[in-house]
């Protein structure tokens, strides 16, 4: 097992300390004298601490609760683990785990609540975010209103506005309402120039500042930046009856529980706010016949390609293996390196280059190869799909060779010599003695390239981007898609971003994934092997 | 392609005369000589898409439809345009990749081998619930979970810029969190490889743990932080699913987000530019690949792969 062998750890019986670098020298003696390591915990953990305190108090200032618990606790832990005598395992546990629980572990399971929500566009955030979003879209200058003379400043935040309103100077910039500033504050600021009025023109028209707390009272604008006007929304929020009404029309619009304003008539205000639908996209998923049929065609597509990939590339590596694994042949190293230059590519360049060899109009393919042939190389359905498992016999083979190359030469040559003087065929000895043996250690890559590649995002996604569309989807949804590139161009592709289905389908891969694992393991018996 | 390879066969087909104690030609077919006909189609398959990026890379302000001359014109003036596009910044590209990959792997390593560690040579309750949760959490890959990494993100960053939407710390503690799931194991394997004697040897010298692991450990398992922190650089620098995700502006961008919008937005007019960038791209990684075949083939076969 040549090649299946992690490399051989250098010879152990070498002095370890002959070739120390200074700083692992200064490293080992502080850590040998218990002082000297006491030291350097205390400076990591106070280090660590202090950040930590920081955080804390930026998390609460503003106002954000459970980020601060979070971090709490993550610290006082990490105190305990690392102050408390014994508990050794957990010290080296303990800094991976962290990374491994929020980002691995917790997201999993957030993914699992975003999929009982209507979070996307239109849906974004809490509804006292709607309705101030709302107040401030629709505005109107007050009819009649008097003009505030009004000065620009710069500050941190960008623009500041500064205006003379009941005999006080306030100053608002777009994260403020307007305040009483004393002039030790403006000191902060800077005042724009006539000459950055005109180049900031953009900035200075589209600044709104808020006139107070109550989103009600609108905002000041200025179109030339000597004059503000004070704006407001055509609706108006009553807080009590939790409506909106539009004063033009009348129209009043009411919570009705599906995450945005709604008037009688269906129609509803946008932005909502993200709201808690439970299992509705799982519903929307399976029953809503344009989502459906995209989802079905799309999970049998996911299950092929990472078959057929799995198939093509093992035995085009088998094949390959077998043919060079001739002794007497010569320059089979140079095949070797030259057939591994793929696998060393980038895959994701390799889907690029790929994408513009098959390009329909100007690519090499159909102008060289086929003689100016439009071949719909990758906007055909099956044409696609067949070159996108093109392309990823092209990525994938190399690996496939090398590891049916290796696992050709760790059978021992006696069975093969032992069955010659039995008089069996050499294509009787690779039936019935090689391939049987060389299955048995190739089996679990071969699960393991199965898991990866029906998670293969790069190859489809640089190469056809799901494409071509399928007509009678519902979504932005094509026919080489698989499940985790529909999760993302549903998620993040396009103007309609729906991040509740998109982790709907995703819960729904994390299922068929766990499916997959448990039988694998069953077959493999990997978690009998711990110990 | 498959005409390519018949140009080589009237080579073979001159036949050597049949000389006493001399193989024919036949007999030499028979045995090796269809292997190299093999051989030859084989390198074709591989090579082709790379030549053919490279000779695509070298030929001056060329669309997509020009750059089917093969090596038909040899010159430089991609590569000097593809450093000089301010929407599109190559060398902040380039810089950001290595940052955030060389900063990945060095942080996968030493968590991975701290947890290895642990797990190798100390013996407490939970070790194989959490060996078996180890392994059922890398079967669920980080980038299932990206919509929910966005949102956190997002509100993570309303309270920390820098751990937010848009930032390359926030993009590296991401894959840092994938680190323990992927890595562990087959450091753990390895760990099990070198003789426990050698820690009780040190620990009757009075060694502590620490020192053992920092001095004695680290260097004996050397080869598979190598493998490991190759593996991590090439999957962090290779995503695209995450970065496109995370990193929005452009002078903060990778090389895999960055040249697939190259690609995606002005597809083929540029295309000799985009190879330009394909090719300074990938001969890192290739070179050490070429470099570090060996550890590299042991680790993926150890491991899953691509």
């Amino acid at each position: 097992m040549t090649m299946t062998a992690p490399p051989a750890p250098p010879n152990s019986t070498q002095d370890p300390k002959r070739k120390l670098s200074p700083a692992a020298k200064r490293f080992a003696n502080a850590s040998g004298t218990s002082l000297g390591s006491i030291l350097i915990k205390i400076i990591m953990v106070a280090l660590i601490d202090a950040t930590a305190v920081f955080a804390i108090f930026t998390a609460i200032g503003r106002e954000a609760w459970l980020i601060a618990t979070v971090i709490a606790v993550i610290t006082v832990v990490i105190n305990v683990v690392y102050f408390k005598k014994g508990w050794l395992p957990a010290k080296y546990l303990l800094p991976g785990t962290i990374f491994l629980l929020i980002f691995q572990v917790f997201v999993i399971g957030y993914t699992g609540y975003i999929a009982f929500t209507n979070y996307g566009s239109g849906h974004n955030s809490d509804k006292a975010d709607a309705v101030s979003a709302l107040l401030q879209s629709n505005q109107e200058r007050v009819a009649g209103s008097p003009g505030y003379p009004v000065t620009l400043y710069t500050g941190e935040d960008g623009l500041a506005m500064v205006v003379e309103k009941d005999g006080q100077q306030m100053l608002g910039d777009v994260d403020d309402a307007l305040a009483p500033v004393d002039p030790a504050t403006l000191a902060n600021y800077t005042q724009l120039k006539f000459a950055d009025l005109l180049s900031r023109q953009g900035e200075v028209t589209s600044l709104k500042v808020a006139i107070s707390d109550d989103p009600a009272e609108g905002t000041l604008r200025t179109s030339d930046g000597r004059t503000a006007y004070q704006y407001t929304s055509s609706l108006s929020y009553d807080r009590d009856a939790d409506t909106m009404t539009d004063q033009k029309t009348g129209t009043v619009y009411t919570d009705t529980g599906v995450g945005a304003f709604t008037a009688q008539d269906g129609t509803q205000l946008m932005p909502g706010w993200s709201i808690n639908v439970g299992f509705d996209n799982f519903t929307r998923a399976f029953t809503d016949s344009s989502i459906r049929g995209a989802l079905f065609s799309v999970s049998v597509w996911t299950f092929a390609f990472a078959f057929l990939s799995v198939a093509s590339t093992f035995f085009l590596g088998l094949f390959l293996a077998i043919v060079f694994n001739d002794m007497r042949m010569k320059g089979r190293k140079i095949y070797r390196v030259i057939s591994i230059l793929p696998y060393a590519f980038p895959a994701f360049l390799g889907g690029l280059v790929w994408a513009g060899m098959l390009n329909k109009d100007f690519g090499f393919v159909n102008q060289v190869l086929f003689g100016g042939a439009g071949i719909p190389w990758l906007t055909d359905p099956w044409l696609a799909k067949f070159s996108v498992l093109w392309v990823n016999l092209w990525l994938g083979f190399p690996y496939m060779f090398l590891v049916c190359t290796g696992a050709l030469q760790s059978i021992p040559q006696e069975l093969s010599e032992a069955a010659t003087i039995d008089g069996a065929k050499p294509f009787q000895i690779f039936r019935l003695i090689k391939l049987p043996l060389l299955l048995v250690s190739v089996a679990p890559l071969l699960i393991s390239s199965f898991a990866f590649n029906f998670n293969n995002f790069n190859v489809i996604y640089m190469l056809t981007e799901g494409g071509p569309r399928l007509e009678d989807a519902g979504l932005n949804v094509g026919s080489t898609d698989i499940l985790i590139s529909m999760v993302y161009k549903v998620a993040f592709v396009g103007s309609q971003r729906d991040y509740g289905l998109a982790s709907a389908f995703s819960i729904i891969i994390f299922v068929i994934v766990a499916i997959i694992s448990i039988i694998s393991f069953k077959q493999t018996k990997a978690l009998e092997e711990l110990n | 392609m498959s005409a390519d390879t018949t140009s080589t066969t009237p080579k073979l087909n001159v036949r050597t005369p049949a000389q006493p104690g001399r193989r024919t030609f036949g007999k030499w077919f028979a045995t090796t000589g269809w292997r190299h006909l093999i051989g030859v189609a084989l390198c074709i398959y591989a090579a082709f898409p790379l030549l053919y990026v490279l000779s695509a890379s070298l030929n001056p302000n060329g669309t997509l439809l020009s750059s089917n001359g093969f090596f038909s014109t040899i010159g430089f003036q991609s590569y000097i345009d593809l450093f000089h596009n301010e929407q599109r910044p190559y060398a902040a590209w380039f810089a950001n990749t290595l940052i955030i990959g060389l900063t990945t792997a060095a942080a996968s390593v030493f968590l991975g081998a701290l947890a290895a560690y642990s797990f190798s040579r100390m013996r407490f309750t939970g070790r194989r619930v959490g060996l078996v949760s180890l392994l059922v959490v890398q079967i669920f890959p980080q980038l299932l979970a990206v919509v929910a990494i966005f949102i956190l993100l997002t509100s993570l960053g309303d309270v920390f810029p820098a751990l937010g939407i848009d930032n390359q710390i926030a993009l590296i503690m991401v894959y840092l969190g994938g680190a323990l799931g992927v890595n562990t194991y087959l450091m753990y394997g390895f760990f099990n490889t070198i003789p426990v004697e050698i820690d009780e040897a040190a620990k009757i010298d009075g060694a502590g743990h620490a020192r053992i692991f920092f001095t004695m450990i680290l260097r004996l398992v050397a080869p598979i932080l190598a493998v490991v922190g190759l593996l991590s650089f090439i999957s962090s620098t290779s995503d695209f699913v995450l970065a496109s995700v995370v990193l929005v502006s452009p002078e903060n961008q990778t090389l895999a987000v960055g040249l697939y919008s190259y690609v995606s937005e002005e597809f083929t007019s540029n295309w000799s530019v985009f190879a330009a960038g394909a090719v300074l791209a990938a001969l890192p990684v290739m070179a050490l690949f070429l470099f570090l075949q060996k550890y590299i083939v042991g680790g993926l076969t150890a491991g899953a792969g691509k």
